[in-house]
């Protein structure tokens, strides 16, 4: 038996190679290059990189071919998706990079120093921030860009760990309130790694049922690439419960990264004490990768079960909705009803994935990216809000922050909206889109659920705009610090798209639904 | 009837027709955020970005005439897309918005260049130019539009940088009043314009006037009157008509230049504008036109009889708009070739207002911003370039033979008798008396103010010529005002048809046009000999005790008391009842369920515990409950 290396369209995957150089170059300039020119280096490099990357994505935007041997798919979505994650990315390494707000940067020096040490002291006051985000970031988003084409199960995992182990550490690095930040990472990481094992159980189940069916005649039973699955599944054999335990575990494993209830449990926790820049990145990009990877896996794979799966993902995309919208009316911390409305956003995310039509798939993708501008624009003003103990992220601290700074309330004022769904904004325009996608694809009751909800959550918004600007400040109410150029750029990027997005947003809905083709 | 509405594409220079609404929009962002680092360049911008418009319409409007239909869309991108109905946001450059692009841009650049000296003292001068620019760029939008949808944008836009100046001086309590008066009036005018449009969106499924146009033949009698009153409520409350007149008056809170160019020359033609562009609906319904005249007949004597009890300058110069437009409205109204009519009309009226709102700025200028004509007098000899100007002006509006208002106000009143039946002679006798009116208080105001004895304050002693830059658009704009409506009235009628109809030709008055002529001459004559008799020698310095119909005019007619007791005082009891019954039933059951959805939210909470080894037990619990759906699906339990 001979092992025949596959043929690779390198051109088709440059955007992933060039974003997992970077990566690998981060390691290499941490390693030698001298300490002083190191943050410098990294952010111009990753923030080159990733440009660079975009550049190269945009002249292959016509690419459609499965290549490395079925493993990987650059379709339409791929391209969409990934353009998206290395735009949001670059948003967040805006805001990763930034050291103005604070002496050294968000980042903690020595991830390893004993919380509440004489030297952790000293190093919390004075010490720069540690420049080894800048690989992790990288490698995260080879993950997620690699995610969102993996044209097989196994490539599939494989990415999910690449995008995910970085992810971990990222999250224990914050350079205030280590504790929090450390349980955050290990609980992620511990959640994580459970919802690993049910993919991959599934995946061992899903393989075990094209194994017994001849798909077609001549070929070899038994695969986990896509095309081979969607033939499986195509025939009737007697018993198809290996398959869809298989794709019940699957979508749990995906569903956990998707923040999708009931396996939501980690997002308020991981969100609150992660780095503000990190939460932003995740529930950007991560989202991104994670409904990217659902919608390739739902409508390639799994597409002739979309009569089974539909009421049973229906009801936790119900679910999902009910728990972010209920549980963001009693939150007091920003950053935990940010994490609740983030649940919510994928209950809506998830009735774009069902409507089980071409529309569901292109308004997917719209909103994935409108809601990925506005949340990180929402998370680079929660880094603005501070004190001399770092973020005030407390919701009673934000009262009355309308008369001290009426710029900065006013622009937070706008993304709340625009998460509440107000005309003029994007997220009016992305809950239309997969709403009417929804209404197309004949899932009534989905909709109908997601309108009571946002009414719901509505209300936790309109709460945080009240308390800003119909309250008086108090005692308490922290200065807005004068953003760096950094987050001011990624703020005002943010609030434009998600304002061009709300006013225009043609192009980009024209974009995602010619882009809303996937190949098999 | 029956031919079909298109507009060609426009291409090559025409094209860049959105430039005109650009330039303002720019040049007002521009200063409005810069805030007081623009204060040394910001009137300068201002002027120039609308002198540019004007000089780019004056290209447009060249170009325009060797168009093959003379008339141009340009759709710069789409707006709205939901299911079949489609929004775009589009241009429309014809004769009607060019001529309102010219009055606009022309009249605007004047206003704004008398504004620089005007507004010199005041500390605020970059803001008024950043709003003044605003409402530039609004209005040329609100004409330039190609859709209902456009011309509401416009509307509303307008709308803002009319209130915004209103209140300009917003530390004076009855300018912040005034400017809530006329955004709450307008309001009810905005809700009738909206409620037209979503009627155009739900029996057309479109708002592109050429497909309203097209479509409008197609729709049922009351359809048409519905959409025809709506849109007719709209264009009253703009325009300050019965009965939402009650806003204007108090307008002229505002700075001078915004009366002159807002609540005189532009804005307050929006409603003629709306009536002459939907002229294919309100053609299209007998019923409706009866109403339009009928408002605009009640209205031009309601401005006359009031015009003539005021004392304060901007006040009568106000009611005399309103009294104005009320012709216009008459003139759309009566249909066919009356349309042109009334917008030569307004177009010769922007002239003269302008001039004589411009006029009385200069005076009050000079006078320490005194309004009150009974303490002015014998300014002809100190005043020598206002006295000129303002005389034209005057000249102008009362229809002098020669000057601009006798050239486009006899017209209305002759196409008001060639109505059929007897209400040629109601419409036609209530327009020639208003021109006598006419003619009485605006002589009144004339000679109040230049001519007679002094009877100014004690602290006034020598009052001053305004400054050159105030003195060259007046000249420019007297000129205009004794010229234009003579050189105006032919070419401009025929300039215009399409979109406007044309004239018809077989229409007979009830009187002969020379019997008109001379009975509209008679009465202007009387009214004018009859002021200046009486008020030659001056007049008392307080108001005096007067009879029932004085009282009444001083009161506004009752239209404020009246507005007071039926709409405010049962709109206050009304708010209360309501807040009384959401307190007790609709908080009581919305209460209930924020609290049940607060109380599950607070329950479920306590799931979040913080313990991993809660959450992996929820993970379990979920994806086993997941695996058993799925079984249970493909059993066939669930589906």
């Amino acid at each position: 038996m001979t092992i025949k290396f596959p043929a690779f369209d390198y051109a088709a995957i440059a955007p992933i190679l060039i974003v997992f150089g970077l990566a690998a170059a981060g390691v290499l300039v941490e390693a030698f290059v001298p300490k002083r020119a190191r943050y410098l280096t990294q952010l111009v490099l990753t923030l080159g990189g990733l440009v660079a990357a975009l550049v190269v994505l945009v002249t292959q935007a016509d690419t459609r071919v499965v290549t490395a041997g079925q493993a990987i798919a650059i379709d339409g979505p791929a391209l969409f998706l990934q353009g998206s994650i290395i735009v949001l990315a670059i948003m967040a390494v805006l805001m990763i990079g930034e050291r103005a707000l604070e002496r050294g940067g968000p980042f903690v020096a020595q991830a390893a120093i004993t919380v509440g040490s004489e030297e952790d002291r000293r190093q919390a006051a004075r010490a720069d921030g540690a420049t080894e985000i800048y690989p992790l970031t990288s490698f995260a988003v080879v993950g997620m860009m690699l995610f969102v084409s993996a044209n097989d199960l196994l490539t599939m995992f494989i990415a999910l760990e690449v995008l995910s182990l970085p992810l971990y550490l990222m999250c224990a690095l914050a350079r205030r309130r280590r504790l929090v930040s450390q349980e955050a990472a290990l609980k992620y990481f511990m959640l994580g790694a459970y919802a690993s094992a049910f993919f991959l159980f599934g995946v061992a189940l899903v393989y075990g049922f094209t194994a017994q069916v001849q798909a077609t005649p001549g070929a070899h039973a038994g695969g986990v690439d896509f095309a081979t699955i969607h033939a499986a599944a195509a025939t009737s054999p007697a018993n198809r419960a290996l398959l869809f335990g298989g794709l019940a575990l699957i979508a749990v494993g995906l569903l956990f990264k998707a923040t999708a209830a009931p396996f939501h449990v980690w997002t308020p926790d991981v969100y609150q004490g992660a780095p503000t820049p990190v939460t932003g990145f995740m529930a950007a990009c991560t989202k991104v990768a994670a409904f990217g990877g659902l919608l390739r896996l739902l409508y390639v794979a799994f597409e002739g079960a979309r009569w089974d799966f539909t009421p049973v993902l229906g009801a936790i995309a119900i679910l999902t909705m009910l728990v972010g919208a209920v549980l963001s009316v009693t939150q007091t911390d920003l950053k935990r009803l940010l994490a609740y409305s983030s649940i919510a956003n994928a209950g809506y995310l998830l009735v774009g994935v069902l409507a089980g039509v071409r529309e569901g798939i292109s308004s997917t993708m719209f909103y994935l990216v409108a809601y990925g501008f506005t949340v990180i624009a929402a998370f680079a003003v929660v880094t603005l809000v501070r004190d001399a103990d770092g973020e005030a992220t407390h919701l009673s601290r934000w009262a009355g922050l309308g008369k001290r700074s009426p710029v900065f309330a006013g622009v937070f004022t706008f993304i709340l909206l625009a998460f509440a769904g107000i005309p003029l904004t994007s997220g009016f325009i992305s809950k239309f889109a997969v709403f009417g996608a929804a209404i197309d694809g004949g899932q009534t009751w989905l909709v109908i659920a997601g309108v009571i909800t946002s009414m719901i959550l509505a209300f936790p918004y309109l709460r945080v705009v009240v308390m800003m600007w119909l309250s008086e400040p108090g005692e308490s109410t922290p200065t807005i610090a004068v953003p760096g150029a950094l987050t001011a750029a990624a703020l005002v990027i943010g609030v434009a798209a998600t304002l061009v997005l709300g006013v225009a947003p043609a192009p980009l809905l024209n974009l995602s639904d010619t882009a809303a083709q996937f190949i098999r | 009837m029956e031919q079909t509405i298109e507009y060609a594409h426009a291409t090559g220079v025409l094209g860049s027709v959105w430039l005109l609404i650009a330039i303002p929009l720019v040049s007002s962002a521009v200063i409005l955020l810069l805030g007081r680092r623009s204060a040394k360049f910001a009137h300068w911008l201002g002027t120039a970005a609308i002198g540019a418009g004007f000089v780019l319409t004056l290209i447009y409007f060249f170009l325009l005439r060797d168009q093959p239909n003379r008339a141009v869309e340009r759709n710069l991108w789409e707006f709205i897309s939901v299911g079949s109905l489609k929004v775009d946001i589009g241009l429309l450059f014809d004769p009607l918005s060019a001529v309102f692009c010219l009055l606009i841009t022309g009249v605007g650049f004047l206003i704004h260049l008398y504004a620089v000296g005007y507004m010199a003292h005041d500390e605020r001068r970059h803001t008024f130019f950043g709003y003044f620019n605003l409402f530039a760029a609004a209005m040329l939008l609100l004409v330039l539009g190609n859709n209902y949808v456009m011309l509401y944008l416009g509307w509303e836009g307008v709308g803002l940088a009319s209130y915004l100046l209103i209140s300009f001086w917003y530390t004076r309590p009855s300018a912040a009043t005034a400017g809530k008066k006329a955004f709450l009036m307008n309001r009810v005018g905005d809700a009738g314009l909206v409620i037209a449009i979503f009627m155009m969106f739900a029996y057309l499924g479109s708002t592109n006037y050429a497909d309203v146009f097209n479509g409008v033949g197609s729709l049922s009698f009351t359809v048409v009157l519905m959409m025809g009153l709506l849109l007719l409520l709209g264009a009253t409350g703009k325009s300050g008509q019965f009965p939402l007149q009650a806003w204007l008056p108090d307008a002229m809170e505002g700075p001078t230049p915004v009366s002159a160019l807002i609540h005189a020359a532009t804005m307050v033609t929006a409603g003629v504008y709306l009536i002459a562009r939907s002229n294919a609906i309100f053609s299209a319904n007998e019923v409706l036109q009866t109403v339009v005249v009928s408002v605009g007949a009640l209205t031009l004597l309601i401005g006359c009889i009031i015009g003539a009890a005021k004392d304060d300058i901007k006040r009568v110069l106000a009611w005399s708009t309103v009294s104005q437009i009320g012709y216009m409205f008459l003139g759309v109204g009566l249909g066919g070739g009356a349309y042109a009519l009334a917008i030569i009309h307004l177009l010769a009226h922007g002239f003269f207002k302008a001039n004589m709102f411009l006029g009385a700025g200069s005076v009050m200028h000079g006078m320490k911003d005194q309004v009150d004509i009974r303490r002015f007098g014998g300014l002809w000899k100190l005043m020598p370039w206002t006295f000129a100007t303002f005389t034209a002006g005057w000249l102008a509006i009362v229809g002098f033979p020669g000057f601009s208002g006798f050239f486009t106000k006899e017209p209305i009143i002759v196409a008001a008798f060639e109505r059929e039946g007897w209400t040629a002679w109601l419409y036609g006798w209530a327009a020639l008396l208003g021109a006598g009116l006419t003619a009485f208080y605006m002589t009144r105001l004339w000679v109040l103010t230049f001519l007679g004895p002094k009877r100014w304050t004690e602290d006034i002693e020598h009052p001053h010529e305004s400054p050159p830059i105030m003195v060259g658009p007046l000249v420019l704009l007297a000129i205009g005002s004794a010229i234009a409506g003579g050189l105006m009235a032919s070419p401009v009628a025929k300039w215009l048809e399409p979109p406007l109809p044309a004239e018809a030709h077989d229409l007979h008055p009830v009187m002969s046009h020379g019997v008109i002529t001379t009975l509209s001459l008679v009465l202007t004559f009387a009214g004018i000999g009859l002021a200046y008799l009486l008020f030659r020698r001056g007049t008392a310095l307080v108001e005096q005790p007067a009879g029932v119909v004085v009282t009444a005019a001083r009161r506004n007619l009752y239209a404020d008391a009246f507005n007071e007791i039926v709409f405010e005082k049962p709109g206050i009891f009304l708010t209360r009842a309501l807040v009384f019954f959401d307190n007790r039933g609709i908080d009581g059951a919305v209460n209930g369920l924020a609290a049940a959805v607060g109380g599950g939210s607070g329950r479920l909470r306590r799931l979040q515990t913080g313990f991993v080894r809660s959450y992996a037990m929820s993970m379990m619990a979920g994806a086993l409950l997941v695996v058993a759906a799925f079984v249970a699906v493909q059993m066939g339990w669930l589906s």
